[in-house]
């Protein structure tokens, strides 16, 4: 019998008649990248291949790398099988990634979210043979409300803190999560003000054409007086240490989807949570397996055992994949998203 | 029920002790009174009674969100909460209406004469017409267990804030055996009765731990030191010839010790003494899994009323002749407990407990030293001239405990938390070595750090060698040490002893699995210390 179209190894997932990998954890020859976050773009790779959009977070992250970069819906054909990317709807640039080998169709979601967020490339459906499919919030308790209704409960709350002189610190993964939050705000409330991770991704992002809000970055010198009733934004390790308690007083939040969860937001002691995620819920998981018409699905990162059960209970060939991506973090709020 | 899911919501979403105080007493002062007097009642751990179970509960809310009931039952140990998890799992409500929190409450206790259908019915219902926060809030009103993360001394300052009623006093009037159905919130908190309610306690004094020497107390003389038993903290009442029993958790004990049915054949009415429930027989107490035989019985046989009998060791007098004595200092307040308690036979339920007398701090630390000699823990500090406060403060009233024993031991169960450590794993069991053998004989919850729970999470997620439902066996590769306040034989565990407050005081990163301790240097404490 023939090798499967992809397989699992101890390298990641491979394509034995391409011979190349996605999303490796350990160094191969030649790996498509699904998205530039860490636990999915690692270095140490002798060829990458990824989006345009993808690249110059890429570039920024792991440096001199060979990489190569491919636009959405583009095929490449090598050794017989074609392979193309196709917006995950998960962060700017990031891919879903089909495979395709005589008419025999596999698809890699990466990491997915399946609502547009105004921002990241909206996500694609694509039909196929078996899905490769994440399922961080793969349990029923998760259920995003719609970003509006989100960004009037963050603009509410920024509001409150700038009417009663106090400074809002928004935590938020500085990749992705922290500039979709960006275009959420509303900058007749207050100036924004950047910690320098966030900024970092901002100025790469900028660099590529994507608009976003002016923001200032919070240097050692810059005078806070100076920016009354402002929100900043900062990854989440920054709240509760010294660099935040020099804004005085404050309220600080997270912005994660497991802020869902009561005890993770008591756990993390911020004042607010907000549920923002950058992977698809529940209803988004199934749905976006439903419409791949796929008959094999293997899960990755999240409730993995749980979820799979599920998907066979569903009438689905459903197994799980052991990999090394970070979906079920010891300390949640601060998993990549 | 939107007022009160607000406040709810308001509360859960500040860290600021202030803020909540201010939220809390706002309500007080604006909510209808009824839902003031269930708001005290939550919030003093009252709640009511449960009309549906939640096994019923689990199963109408799978069904109604239309997933199988194993799927439910796996989200819940990640939620960490039953309430929490019924609220997100549910499909979105029609159309909402706002009801109080009384009307709620009165609608969730008319369930009980109804058939099971007619519940259901009722339920889904409810929850149909709730918003998510107000579903949560609902069945919790169901489930019981609504701390809001507001401790009662809080709830007492808001509502003292709110009426203009003294704290002190206030805490004293919500004391005892109240009910929502009892009282209304003007007989209750405005303009209660003195005379209607014979039962009621006064609020404990509690002690902090000492933190420095005691030197830095102070001159010696101006201290009074008490053995500190490991017991039950008791607060007798002898009123309008009815005794009243209760614990420091504010439980009306008074049928599981049936010993002070005889209490007004030697004390006087209008007497209320402080002390400590301990198992005691031939002029000492017992050890403490004696008395455990007897806490939360209803009846009591003849047995063991021979094998464990119950005395309280009086150490404060509150009340005397009916007149409320707490603002004198202790040492008049000790004097007269002496003077009632002296004269009383030896088959009197209450004693006085052996006195303590020092001159100078070293004499001090060598009879600490002698605590374990004692059957004690070690000691109290009370301050002679302080009268009798409520609840916990630092200044007068100090516990001087002796160090905890220890063992290290090697982890090899590991369970998920609740609530605030819902997705963390933070219950452990731990085994000592006994030659190739692992023998588990404690478990252990608390002591660590939220970075060490964060790192033991992570490490037990990557070295699960078998899932047995919620617990996990993993790599013997760990080693704690244990912290314990005493230990004793059991035949209840499988290593033959049972620990007593055990807790993870270090994370041995120093020390293999193979150096561990052994079941044989466990059995040598236990027949040191045991
Ligand atoms: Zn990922
Ligand atoms: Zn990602």
């Amino acid at each position: 019998m023939a090798d499967p179209l992809l397989t699992f190894t101890d390298e990641g997932i491979y394509c034995p008649q391409g011979d190349f990998h996605i999303d490796p954890w350990r160094p191969v020859d030649r790996a498509l990248i699904t998205h530039g976050h860490a636990d999915h773009a690692r270095p140490g790779h002798q060829s990458y291949l990824a989006t345009h959009a993808a690249a110059p977070v890429m570039r920024h992250r792991l440096g001199d790398i060979r990489l190569e970069t491919i636009g959405y819906g583009e095929a490449r054909v090598q050794n017989g099988v074609s392979v193309s990317f196709h917006p995950a709807g998960h962060v700017p640039g990031s891919a879903q990634i089909r495979v395709e080998h005589r008419g025999e169709v596999w698809v890699v979601s990466g990491d997915y979210k399946v609502v547009n967020d105004g921002l990241s490339e909206p996500f694609e459906s694509l039909r196929c043979h078996a899905f490769i499919s994440e399922c961080t919030f793969g349990l029923p308790v998760f259920k995003w409300q719609p970003q509006d209704e989100i960004a009037r409960q963050i603009n509410g709350w920024w509001a409150e803190n700038a009417a009663s002189g106090k400074t809002t610190i928004l935590g938020a993964y500085a990749l992705g999560k922290a500039q979709r939050l960006l275009c959420m705000l509303d900058p007749a409330i207050g100036p924004i003000l950047t910690h320098g991770a966030v900024e970092n991704t901002n100025v790469v992002l900028r660099g590529q054409g994507i608009t976003l809000p002016d923001t200032t970055l919070v240097t050692p010198d810059l005078k806070r007086g100076n920016h009354p009733g402002a929100i900043v934004l900062a990854p989440p390790s920054a709240l509760g240490t010294p660099w935040a308690r020099k804004f005085g007083p404050a309220s600080d939040g997270l912005a994660s989807g497991w802020m869902a969860l009561r005890g993770i937001r008591r756990r993390r002691a911020a004042d607010r949570g907000f549920v923002v995620s950058d992977h698809a819920d529940w209803e988004g998981l199934n749905s976006a397996i439903r419409n791949t018409g796929a008959e094999r699905i293997f899960v990755t990162h999240g409730y993995t055992e749980i979820f799979r059960r599920w998907l066979e209970e569903q009438g689905y060939d459903a197994r799980i994949v052991q990999t090394a991506y970070e979906g079920e973090a010891a300390d949640p709020a601060e998993a990549p998203e | 029920m939107k007022r009160f899911a607000d406040l709810f919501l308001t509360l859960d979403q500040t860290t600021s002790t202030s803020a909540r105080v201010a939220a809390l007493a706002t309500y007080f002062a604006t909510a209808p009174e009824p839902d003031r007097l269930w708001t005290i009642a939550l919030l003093s751990g009252r709640r009511p009674k449960r009309t549906v179970t939640t096994t019923q509960l689990r199963t109408w809310a799978a069904e109604r969100a239309g997933i199988p009931l194993w799927l439910f039952e796996e989200s819940y140990p990640i939620v960490g909460d039953l309430a929490e998890t019924i609220a997100l799992i549910l499909p979105p409500p029609g159309a909402t209406t706002d009801h109080s929190l009384s009307h709620w409450i009165d609608s969730i206790r008319a369930l009980a004469p109804l058939p099971e259908d007619d519940r259901k019915a009722a339920i889904l219902d409810a929850w149909d017409s709730l918003t998510p926060p107000q579903r949560f809030v609902f069945n919790k009103l169901i489930t019981g267990g609504f701390r809001m993360g507001v401790s009662q001394k809080l709830m007492t300052r808001a509502l003292s804030r709110a009426t203009g009623i003294d704290e002190a006093e206030l805490a004293h009037r919500l004391m005892g055996d109240w009910t929502p159905d009892s009282h209304s919130f003007a007989s209750l908190v405005t303009a209660p009765d003195p005379t209607a309610n014979l039962s009621r306690p006064y609020p404990f004094c509690l002690a902090y731990g000492l933190e420095t020497p005691p030197e830095d107390l102070g001159p010696p003389e101006d201290w009074a030191a008490e053995w500190k038993w490991d017991g039950i903290r008791g607060q007798l009442i002898l009123r309008a010839g009815e005794h009243f029993l209760w614990s420091r958790g504010e439980e009306l004990i008074t049928h599981s010790y049936p010993e002070f049915a005889r209490a007004a054949d030697f004390l006087p009415d209008g007497t209320v003494i402080d002390g400590e429930l301990v198992a005691w027989t031939d002029g000492a107490p017992l050890p403490f899994n004696a008395l455990q035989k007897r806490i939360g019985r209803k009846s009591v046989s003849a047995k063991l009323l021979r094998e464990a009998p119950v005395v309280l060791l009086a150490y404060d007098l509150l009340e005397e002749g009916g007149q409320d004595i707490r603002a004198l200092p202790l040492e008049d307040r000790t004097a007269r407990l002496r003077r009632l308690i002296a004269p009383l036979p030896a088959d009197a339920p209450l004693r006085l407990p052996p006195a303590i007398a020092f001159t100078d701090w070293a004499e001090l630390h060598a009879l600490r030293d002698t605590s374990r000699d004692n059957a004690a823990e070690g000691l109290m500090l009370k301050r002679r001239a302080a009268p009798y406060r409520e609840g916990r403060r630092k200044g007068d009233w100090w516990k001087w405990k002796i160090d905890p024993l220890t063992i290290d031991a090697v982890m090899i169960y590991a369970q998920q938390g609740h609530g605030r450590r819902a997705n963390l794993f933070t219950d452990f069991t731990f085994a000592v070595r006994d030659g190739d053998a692992l023998v588990p004989f404690t478990k252990a919850y608390s002591g660590l750090t939220d970075a060490e729970f964060n790192k033991i999470t992570a490490w037990v997620r990557q070295n699960t060698l078998q899932r047995f439902g919620p617990v996990r066996q993993v790599k013997p590769h760990h080693v704690f040490e244990i912290a314990f306040e005493g230990i004793q034989e059991s035949s209840r565990h499988k290593s033959g002893v049972a620990l007593r407050f055990p807790r993870m005081s270090r994370w041995r990163h120093d020390k293999p699995a193979s150096e561990a301790n052994t079941l044989d240097d466990l059995k040598d404490m236990l027949r040191t210390y045991g």
